[in-house]
């Protein structure tokens, strides 16, 4: 397979992931559509990595997914928090900034 | 037909039917799965492309760690609030819309630019590589991963300490 292939596929899941971050009104829901397109640029960085025969690209991912990890953690703690304080997990209902 | 194409077109269509579930689908626990399946697709189309450390790292921690993770947070909001939660979406024409524009974006992009036509072969072992790498090029990054993982770790279990 060439590399378009990979490439085509990563921007089919990428833009997958995109609708679900702006479809869902959870922010669970959000935050999976976040780890697609992260996931996505995963494919992407190891298909040109593959593909040059140079394993830069390789040693990002392992980079982009330890810090995709510590995001997910972090976001799941602020969801928690929301819930306890707020009693919901809408984003449309966090908007305590709002003048 | 080689055995690359058919195992590639067969994680395609396993990824991108998960992916559209995770987005789709109205259970919220019923996404996560689907996402760990989406997961571990990816985990297999990096074996195919010869990261086979990579595929093992997608595993352990997206499979393993982050599906666990999420789960447990559902099912921790969900005692904390006695109610399920809801799963809905909105705007789904807007959402295609400006989904299908970047997508085609991408591909009228990659259709123009010329990509190498010939793959050029690893020179070694990829995993030997990486870790080479890492332990020379990339030592710094891979110290301030290390620090940036604590403080991440450290904080969430903060944030989502139990009430005093």
């Amino acid at each position: 397979m060439g590399l378009s292939a990979y490439l085509i596929l990563a921007a089919v899941i990428f833009c997958i992931g995109l609708f679900g971050v702006m479809t869902r009104r959870n922010t669970v829901g959000i935050l999976l559509g976040i780890e697609l397109m992260l996931n996505a640029v995963n494919i992407n960085l190891v298909a040109f990595s593959w593909y040059h025969g140079e394993v830069t690209g390789m040693v990002l991912t392992i980079f982009a997914i330890c810090i995709t990890v510590a995001e997910v953690a972090l976001g799941l703690a602020i969801v928690i928090l929301l819930f306890r304080t707020r009693r919901t997990a809408m984003a449309d209902q966090v908007d305590w900034l709002k003048g | 037909m080689t055995l690359e194409v058919i195992g590639f077109w067969m994680l395609a269509v396993v990824l991108v039917g998960s992916a559209l579930a995770v987005v789709l689908t109205k259970n919220l626990f019923h996404s996560v799965l689907w996402l760990a399946l989406a997961l571990t697709g990816t985990a297999g189309i990096f074996l195919m492309l010869n990261a086979e450390f990579l595929a093992g790292v997608q595993i352990l921690l997206y499979a393993g760690g982050v599906v666990t993770v999420v789960v447990f947070a559902i099912v921790v909001t969900e005692r904390l609030v006695g109610e399920r939660l809801s799963h809905t979406s909105r705007g789904l024409i807007g959402g295609a819309a400006v989904a299908g524009l970047v997508l085609t974006l991408i591909v009228n992009t990659l259709a123009r630019i010329p990509l190498p036509a010939i793959r050029i072969p690893f020179a070694e072992d990829p995993t030997l590589l990486i870790g080479r790498q890492v332990m020379t090029q990339y030592v710094l990054p891979f110290e301030l991963l290390a620090v940036i993982l604590l403080v991440s770790l450290l904080s969430a279990s903060y944030l989502a300490r139990p009430e005093d």
